[in-house]
Order: structure tokens, then sequence, then C-alpha cells
């Protein structure tokens, strides 16, 4: 079965409905409305597929993705139904990675562009422009086979002073093998931020090797005498891996080490946290009071205020006290990779950039191993492992960008789209657990590198109101921790929701203007030049040609010619669907036009709903 | 915005200063016990402290460090909601909290000159007597073109409505305000009804408001109208006169709707203190529809626990949220959205006419009958048009401004008849613009300052209760339009929109609890994070239009030259 005719798509949060044919393919679900517009589901992004009872005009559907688009059919025939829902469920549950998208998605490059794809980024250079190795810093070649920690990159950063023998030991002592590593360097004070795992020490269990590591660590900073360690866990849940074998660092066995929980929940916590809000700005007729008891009840951004606030104290600590700092949490790929790397985005304005903030993901996210395909659900796998870690990330990132709008590079469409693919499978960058699995799976002979794709279109992901010199003023950001400044991110959450959008979009608006002002520059510059040359008298044939192409190339780019930036068209992230305007409350709309007499009943339907 | 009224300022100080003592000398002089302290150190979140003197004059507190280019504090007394002292040793503190909700702190060194201070504030801050109040020594510094009080006439408006229908008539049945204290002398009414049935549905209805013209639909003729509650009483009473003037409004054959924004049960309790609704008997062309907005007291009573919210200095994100939830601000807000929206809907999508009243026809009948104007008409977009509609929906239409912007959120006095429904009404056209940011020629600073204005100001506009009352004050003659300032070519420059682009549709919003959002620009305004929101919008918006306009200037100057060149230049002729 390929397509299936006379499917209605239900709109979401109305009454509205299209109707068009269904059509099945490989990688995707296509439905094609009869004026021809497509609505296009990668099945990687469908996280569930549900079958409702059967009603009077056909066989519900309800697909659930994971960019949190909610799509729901209603099909004719229950057989029909019932074919899509099984087809589905196959395609969607690939058990290898060899039957993820990236191995068969082909953008039409060569070779050459595909390899130059993936040496865009380069952590190497990455250490290096921190200004590591330095003396006191070094790359050590422990993990070049991966022996010391299969979840860790080949190349390591550890204080000069850090012993083979010491980071052996010191790995042994640490759940999973990820020992204290170097993840930032903050040049100005000579101040490390380094990440690890929770230490296998039970209720007294201690280890040479380890506090020595630690202790190499203060020593590599002159700067300040201790180190702080972050468990970046609630004390309770630190505590209670003690009985299990593992726990946190015992300030008595570790000289000069300051200890502090910062509290962040865990990913089964987050998980179950993000399921609630959805449920709740899912609902259809919510009220503003349900909405903000849902928002509370739910606790998200209390989670993500969460996470932000230990960025805070993790940057204040380096930036202020000048102190180095070793964050953990239990395995040291989550809340440890979101801590990290938040915290390196407040400290350092290179992270801000499009650029800098890809760098900053490869380094804390891939090569530190986040395990991508566990927490984003990749293959059929533990639902337990899955939990949207990394989305909680790029809300924090946003949060901060709606406090600092002049210090980001990006808008929130480079986060929209990073969130998009981070799902996709379409790329190879964020396939698999980690870094060792990677090569194994040749990802990077195989597949596209995301960050290319992203580079290319860049202009569509510029924030028109960045500021380079915003980054010389402030150097560190200092957000506002009160609670009013955090908000629910409309734009993530809802992307595919087009009636809550705003109709016209601030910043399209402005990119367009921008991308005008560029044209403009161009113009004024050719006819500089063709005056000069006729006012020098300058004029021979060559002269004449290039002066023709130039008036040409002059009347080509007055403003009024230029296209409009094709952003996504699919998302309707605010204001995409600007040129909408006579878009309306659906609700009304449809029950106003139902019938024709009993018309004043179905006007007060309509108005029930709108307030109820 | 540490200047009170930065408008003020850009005069020089020195003559303003001599023109307010002459003032004070005359009238304050017996209430001001200390009109200077040196050595006092006013402190605001998020700015630097500044040390220097305190004067009081009769209309303004002023904090002037004597240096060059440092900042100077002009408070109007009338913007002050409320004081607190405090005493540590001799030196004195006196939190100053502001009706546009801005929170400052003096420092005062003794405690005898602290005490004269705080005071004298609390009694220049709450002066009774009209005739004291500041627009009426106000004398402007700024060449008055187009004087506001002459800007938006009814009789011009009614031009506007003469060019589309012949359907209408203007009345002057109420020229001496007799028939209805709160409407103005002229209204449109229904070309077919004379002025004595005028009087006799005047009489039907709650305080003389008798339905009259608020908004022609020019798209389909359609119209809506506004009035205060019928007088039917607990035994039914009924007005043909009031039924006769209603029904002209209908064309042959259709129905109208009657949007009533109380509650079933609300309009039912209303009976038995003599108001109550259209029954479906009387009025059988007619539909009626009840909406909840809220009355004035509980609107008041949520502003306050809004604004209480916001100053919270708590880190729990649960405790901001359940605040803001238990608030019902959101909420009020999305309701009077939603019944504009209904009422809009009725007039463009349905083709019926529409007739909106609640209990006095003054407060939620306003709301609903002015955004719905916005949702439909481009005209009230603009900066002009958004004015007429202020003029026309609110001030001509009787809305008790003195009244309801006596106090604002942290008056400790227990509220009379005080309450945000302009404010509400602002936040409404906040939400709409935000959500249609290029089709709104003045930018959310309009707003901003609509909303000062409306509680402190040095203009004459929003003074008084109503029509009639503003005569009897002679506010024309005595005081300044508000009017006047703001239509001044840099003004206007400084509230637009540099996105607008004229955008004739009627614009639909979304109601939706996620689509609403807290409106910063008044809540949070004072908080440094949506300050730097503000400003990089700001800059970013300006750098662009600037720049855009700049280079294409640029680019037709040099194809001018450029041409100018190739006919003077023959050698370009030949190939």
């Amino acid at each position: 079965m390929d397509h299936v005719e006379q499917v209605r798509l239900l709109e979401r949060f109305s009454n509205k409905s299209t109707s068009g044919t269904l059509h099945l393919t490989a990688t995707h679900l296509i439905f094609v409305e009869s004026n021809n517009t497509a609505t296009t589901i990668l099945h990687h992004h469908i996280a569930s597929v549900e079958k409702l009872s059967l009603t009077t005009s056909g066989c519900p559907l309800v697909i659930q993705c994971r960019n949190f688009r909610v799509v729901h059919f209603v099909v004719q025939r229950e057989r029909d139904c019932h074919d899509i829902y099984s087809s589905l469920l196959r395609l969607l549950r690939p058990v290898s990675y060899d039957e993820l998208y990236a191995f068969s998605y082909n953008p039409k490059q060569n070779e050459q562009q595909r390899e130059e794809g993936w040496q865009l980024i380069d952590l190497g250079a990455e250490f290096e422009r921190m200004g590591v190795p330095c003396d006191r810093w070094q790359l050590t070649d422990v993990n070049r086979d991966y022996k010391i920690c299969e979840t860790y990159p080949r190349d390591l950063y550890v204080p000069i002073t850090a012993s083979k023998p010491i980071i052996v030991g010191s790995s042994k002592f640490r759940s999973k093998g990820r020992f204290p590593v170097l993840t930032y360097f903050y040049q100005e004070k000579k101040a490390a931020v380094c990440r690890c795992s929770q230490p296998l020490s039970g209720f007294s269990a201690r280890c040479l090797e380890d506090e020595s590591m630690l202790q190499a660590i203060s020593k590599a900073n002159h700067n300040s005498r201790f180190v702080y360690v972050m468990d970046t866990r609630p004390k309770l849940n630190a505590m209670a891996n003690r009985a299990a074998g593992k726990g946190y660092e015992n300030e008595d066995n570790y000289s000069n080490i300051r200890f502090q929980f910062v509290g962040i929940e865990n990913i089964h916590v987050m998980r179950t946290s993000l399921q609630k809000l959805l449920e709740v700005v899912g609902s259809r007729f919510l009220s503003v009071n349900d909405y903000l008891l849902g928002l509370e009840s739910c606790g998200w951004l209390r989670h993500v205020k969460a996470v932000v606030d230990a960025a805070i104290f993790l940057t204040k600590a380096v930036t202020v006290e000048g102190a180095s700092v070793l964050v953990h949490c239990s395995d040291g790929w989550d809340r440890t990779a979101q801590v990290c790397s938040l915290g390196a985005l407040l400290m350092d304005p290179y992270y801000r950039t499009i650029k800098g903030f890809m760098v900053l993901i490869e380094k804390d996210w891939i090569s530190f191993g986040h395990k991508f395909a566990d927490r984003c659900d990749q293959l059929d796998g533990d639902p337990k492992e899955v939990s949207p870690v990394f989305t909680q990330f790029l809300e924090c990132v946003w949060q901060l960008t709606e406090q600092f709008p002049q210090a980001f590079e990006f808008s929130e469409w480079l986060l929209l789209q990073i969130h998009e693919h981070v799902h996709s499978c379409q790329y190879g960058n964020f396939l698999a657990n980690n870094q060792r699995r990677r090569e194994e799976l040749q990802l990077g002979d195989r597949t596209h590198s995301l960050w290319a794709f992203l580079l290319r279109e860049q202009q569509n992901y510029l924030n028109p109101a960045y500021c380079p010199t915003y980054a010389d003023t402030h150097p560190v950001l200092e957000p506002s921790t009160l609670p009013c400044h955090f908000k629910f991110w409309r734009n993530m959450y809802h992307q595919f929701d087009r009636s809550m959008h705003p109709r016209q979009s601030v910043l399209k608006n402005v990119l367009t203007l921008k991308e005008s002002n560029c044209q403009l520059e161009d113009t004024i510059k050719d006819l500089e030049t063709v005056s000069t040359c006729i006012k020098s008298n300058f004029i021979c044939h060559i002269q004449m040609n290039l002066w023709k192409e130039l008036k040409t190339a002059v009347h080509k780019c007055s403003p009024s010619n230029l296209t409009e930036l094709e952003l996504d068209t699919e998302r309707t992230v605010e204001g995409s669907s600007g040129t909408e305007r006579k878009e309306s409350y659906s609700d009304l709309q449809g029950t106003y036009g139902a019938k024709a007499e009993p018309a004043v009943v179905s006007l007060e339907f309509g108005v029930a709903r709108m307030t109820c | 915005m540490f200047l009170c009224s930065h408008f003020i300022l850009t005069q020089p100080v020195t003559f303003l200063v001599k023109h307010q003592q002459r003032c004070q000398e005359m009238e304050f002089a017996e209430l001001i016990k200390t009109p200077r302290v040196d050595g006092v150190v006013l402190r605001r979140p998020f700015l630097p402290t500044v040390e220097g003197t305190l004067c009081l004059t009769g209309h303004h507190l002023i904090l002037s460090s004597r240096q060059d280019n440092t900042e100077e504090l002009w408070l109007l007394h009338a913007n002050i909601d409320a004081i607190e002292k405090r005493f540590v040793g001799s030196l004195g503190t006196i939190i100053v909290k502001c009706k546009d909700l801005r929170v400052i702190q003096l420092d005062i060194p003794g405690m005898e000159e602290c005490l004269n201070i705080a005071s004298s504030i609390e009694v220049l801050s709450t002066l009774d007597s009209v005739s004291l109040m500041y627009p009426f020594f106000y004398r402007p510094m700024f060449q008055v073109i187009e004087d506001g009080w002459k800007s938006f006439l009814p009789e011009d408006a009614f031009k506007d409505l003469e060019s589309m229908t012949e359907e209408w008539r203007l009345s002057d049945v109420n020229k001496d305000y007799s028939v209805c204290s709160s409407y103005p002398p002229l209204v449109a009414v229904p070309k077919d009804v004379d002025d004595d049935t005028l009087r006799k549905a005047a009489a039907f209805r709650h305080g003389g408001r008798f339905p009259v013209l608020s908004y022609y639909h020019k798209k389909n003729g359609m119209v809506m109208m506004r009035s205060g509650q019928p007088l039917t009483g607990t035994n039914g009473r009924r007005c043909k006169e009031d039924e006769k003037l209603i029904n002209a409004t209908l064309r042959a054959g259709k129905r109208g709707y009657i949007i009533d924004t109380r509650t079933v049960s609300v309009a039912q309790q209303a009976k038995a203190r003599g108001g109550g609704f259209e029954s479906e008997a009387n009025y059988p062309q007619w539909r009626r529809i009840h909406k909840a907005i809220e009355r004035s007291s509980i609107l008041q009573e949520s502003l306050i626990k809004l604004v209480e919210a916001c100053n919270d200095q708590s880190h729990s994100m649960d405790r901001w949220l359940s605040k803001l939830e238990a608030s019902n601000w959101q909420t009020h807000v999305k309701e009077i959205l939603t019944t504009a929206c209904l009422a809009a809907q009725c007039i463009d999508r349905e083709g019926a006419s529409v007739l909106v009243h609640g209990t006095e026809g003054t407060d939620s009948t306003l709301q609903v009958t002015s955004l719905a104007q916005i949702i439909l008409d481009p005209a009230c977009r603009t900066i002009q048009g958004f004015q007429a509609l202020v003029e026309r929906e609110w001030l001509q239409a009787g809305h008790p401004f003195q009244q309801r912007c006596s106090q604002s959120a942290y008056s400790n006095s227990k509220p009379r008849c005080e309450a945000p429904v302009f404010l509400l009404f602002l936040d409404c056209v906040w939400q709409i613009l935000r959500q249609f940011p290029c089709s709104f020629q003045f930018s959310q600073h309009f707003l901003v300052l609509l909303f000062e204005h409306t509680y402190a100001s040095q203009f004459g506009t929003f003074m008084g209760n109503s029509a009639s009352e503003r005569s009897k004050l002679n506010l024309s003659q005595k005081t300044v339009s508000l009017w006047s300032w703001v239509n001044r070519p840099q003004e206007v420059e400084r509230l637009s929109n540099p996105l607008y682009e004229a955008n004739c549709l009627v614009i639909w919003p979304s109601v939706a609890p996620q689509s609403l959002l807290l409106w910063e620009g008044v809540f949070l305004r004072w908080k440094r994070s949506s300050r730097c929101l503000d400003e990089a919008y700001d800059e970013m918006v300006h750098i662009i239009q600037y720049n855009n306009k700049e280079l294409q200037n640029k680019v037709n100057n040099l194809r001018r030259q450029l041409a100018q060149l190739e006919t003077e230049e023959p050698l370009l002729q030949t190939p």
C-alpha cells in the first residue's frame, strides 16, 4: 500500500480540516492536500502513532512527532487506517543504524564537498583557541584507542602533572571510566572547567589517584587555592547512589576542594516534566489559568531555570573567583554536558557565534558522549533512556537569547533547525551514543554533516540585532535569574501550530531589509565605479562593455526586485506565514459557516469554544 | 527612563523652576514644609545611585546633583501612588511608588527633613481640588503646530461617515448634556429616528446612554453600536422607542447581535437593581450573547496582584507562576480580546450589526468596541487614527478617566472607583501589535505613553470623567492637549513603528493562552533585562531603517548623476 485517498487532516486547535491523499514512502509520510500543498513527515520524527476508536466520519489516526508536531488524520476506511498504522509501526522502529535516513540521504553533493563538510569543525583547533596545550595543560594519548574510557573522545586534555598512572587510577574510580578532563579553559584567569562522572566512593571508599587528579587540577591554577566540585544532582539522589557503590566526593579526603550540590533533576524527571507540559499546552480550549497552573505543576520552567542557575554558578566561580571547577552528575553526559556548555556560552563570546555554537555542541555534547541515540530514541530501545536533555539545553540557550538579544549571532531559527536534525537522523553528526561507535559506523564516510548544511545557509539563521561589539563590553553574560524572565518557548513547542504564531515576523522583515541593504551597498559601489570612469573620461571599448554590464546589474538589483528570504516553509515559526493575513479564528468561522439558519446557535457554540 | 517626563527637560530647566516657584509661592507654600534638602541619595534598581539636592515644588519632586551632564529626577506628585518611610538613626528613607509602576528610594539625612518631605509629598500627591492640578499650571515650551483640542471633532468624524452612508445623522439632542450626562453633545444615530425617540430611549437606558453609533463597517455596511443596559427591572419593562431605535439599524430581514459583556447570572442580578437585558420577546430580531468581562473593582484587584507578583524578588519559579495565575490579569486580557474578536466577527464574517453593552456602558463596553475597531479598521492602526479612536471611544464616550486612574497598583487607600480598564485595553492592543508587528504605524512606546498620561500628566486630555466635565473645566482653553504634543513631527517619529506597512485587511489575533504574553514594556519595565530588550529592538530597527532609507537615496542620486553624465558625454553614445 503506498497511498490512501480521501484522508482528512484535522487542525489541532480548531475544528477546521482539509482533505487529501496520504502517501507513504520509505522515509517519509506525505499528505497532499487537494490544492497541492503537502505536509511531509520524516518517519524518524514520529514518536508515536495511535489509532483511536472508530467514529462516524472515519478512523482517526494521531501521530506525535519528536519535533512537537501533532497530526490528526481521519481515514475513511478502517482497513486503510490499520494498514497505515501497522506500516508506520514497522517503519518508525529501526533496529539497526543502517536503516537510518542518514545512510540513504543524498543531497546531490560530490564526494569532496561531503568530506569538506566533515572537516569544518576541528576540536584540536578549538582547544588551541582556548590556549591549550599550555604550560599547565597537555594533550594525553591515554585514550587513543578508547581503552581507558570508551565513551570519551580519543583526544583528552589533562593537567601536566597528571601522570598516566594517576589517570588510569582515577578512571577506575569513576563511573564508566569517565575521569576528570578539561572541557573549557578560561585563559584570562587560567581557570579550568573540567568534567567527569561520579566517584565510586560508596560510603567510605577512596582513591589516592583520583585525589591526586583533583589535586593536579587545583595546582594547575595559581589563582585559587581550591577547586570547586559541582555535583549537579540533588543531594538526595547523590546520597542514594552511595548505596550502589557510587556517590560523591568526601571533602575530608580531597584537599582543597569546595563541594557543592546544585540540584538539577535526573533524565526521568525531565522526561515526565516535558510530557506533562506538552499535555497541558496540547489541550484544546485551554484557559489562561489552566495554562499557568499547568506550567507551574509540570515544573519544566523550574528545571530550565535550575540548569541556567547552575551555569551561572559555574561562570561566577570561574570568571569572578578565578577558580577551576570540576562538574559532574552521575555518568557525566547529561546534566554535566548542559552545565559545562551553558557555562562556556556565558563565559566566551565565541560560542555565541554560529560557528562557535556548533563547536560547542560538537565538543561538550557529541565528542564527550552525550547518548544522542538513546536520549533521542534513534533506534528501538529502552524508553526509560529517552529524555529531552538536549532540547532542554537548546531552550536554556533560547532563554538567554531572549535576555541578551544583541549578544548572539544566531536567531532561534538555528536552535530549531538543530533540534529538528538531532531527531531527523538525516545527518551523521548526532547518530549513535559516542565517538567510538561513530567511527565504527564510518559516519564520516557514509553520511553528510549537518554543520556544513547549516553554514551554507547561515544567512537564514542570523540574528539581525546581533552586535559583534557587544562582546567587548559584555564578554561574560550575567543573566537575571528572576523567574519572570523565563518564558514558555512557544516557537519550539508549538512550532507547527500556525494559528498560535504572530502573523507577521519582525525577525523575517528585518532580515529582508538587511539583505536589501547589502544589495543597495553593492549597487552604490557599482554606480560609483561607473561615474568615476565617465568623469575621468577614460573610456575605451573594454570599459564600455564593463559599463554596460554594470548598468544592467544596477538595474537588476533595484530593491523592488528583491525576493524575500525563503525560509523553511513547512514549519510556521513566528510569522513565516506572514503573507497569510487573512487567517482567522477557525473555530468561529467553522461553526459560522456550518449551517444556514441556526447560525445563531452555532455562533454561541463557537463562542463557548473561544471562551473556555 | 529616569526622567519623569523627559519632554519637560527638553526645555531650559531654570525657566521651568522659576515658573514652578511662582506657582508654589501662590498656592502650595503652606503645604511644603521643607522645600529643599541637600545630600539626598536616590536609589533605583539597576541604575547608578545619584546624590544631590532634593527640591519640592507645587507639582514636582526634583532631585538634582547640581553637576553638569548628570541625571536629574523630575517626578510629578500626581505620579506618586504611595510612599513608605523608614528610619535608621537620623537617616530617613522614603520609598516612592509611582503610578507608572516604578519604585524609587530616597535617603534623606535628618529625621525632621525626612518627615516633612514625606508629609508634603503625601498631601501634594493626593490633592482633591481639580483646579490645583498640574495641567492648569503647565505652559507648553514647544510650538503647538496643531491644537490637539481641535484635532478630533465629532463633526469631522461624521463627515467621513457621510461619505460612506446616508443612513445616519448627527443629533444634538444632548447639546446641554441633559439627556445623557456622560455623552458628548453630538452623537450619531439612525437617520429615521427623531430626537424625541432618543430622549425616550435614553430614559430606558442606564445613565441615559441610549444606543449610538460606534463604528460603521464600510466593507458591508454593518454597524456596531453601544449603550448602557436597558432598565427592564424585575417586571420586564419595555420601551417601544428603544426597540425602534435599534431596529432602525437593521437592514430588512437581517438580524443582529447584542453582546452583553456580563455573564447571564450577573445580567439577571442586575434586574433587581432596575437594570437588565433585552428579552427575546421584545427584541426578536436580535440574538443576545453573554460574555464574562469582569467589573472594575475586580480588575483593580487583579492589577494590584499582578504588580505584586512582578515585584516579588523570590527566585522560586512556582511562586511566580502561581502568583501570575492568581492575579488573573492574563485571563482578563484573553476575555476582553475574545469578546472584541467576537464582535468583529459578527460584523465582518456574519454580516450582522452589533450592539454592545455591559452595565453602565462606560468600561467593558468601550474595551470591546474600541478593540473591535482595531481589528476591523486599518485606520485605527495609524498614529492619528488611534488618537481619534481614543478620543471617540473613550474620551467622548464618557469613560471616567479621572475616577479610574486616580490610584494605581501601590495605593494603600481603599479603592473607590479605580480600575485599570484603559490599561487593559492598551494591553490588548499591545497583544495584537505583537502578533501583527508590521500592521501598526505606532510602536509600543505610544501605548506606554498613553498609559503614563492617563495616570499622571501635564496635559489636560485625560482630566475629568466626561465631555461635560471637561467642558465645565474649560480644559481646551486652560490646558494643553496631549495630542498637541504627540503630533509634532519629532514625537511622531519617536512613536513610529519603522516596520509599518499599511495593511488594509482585518487582522484576527490569536487568543490562545500561549499566544498572550505578559506586557514587559509596562510590568517588567523597571527591570534591567526588559530594558536591554527594548534597546536592542530599537537599535536594530533604527539602524536598518535608517540605512535602508539612506542607501536608497544614495542610489537614486547616483542614478540621476549618471543619467546626467550620460547625456553630457557624447563618447558614451557611440558604440
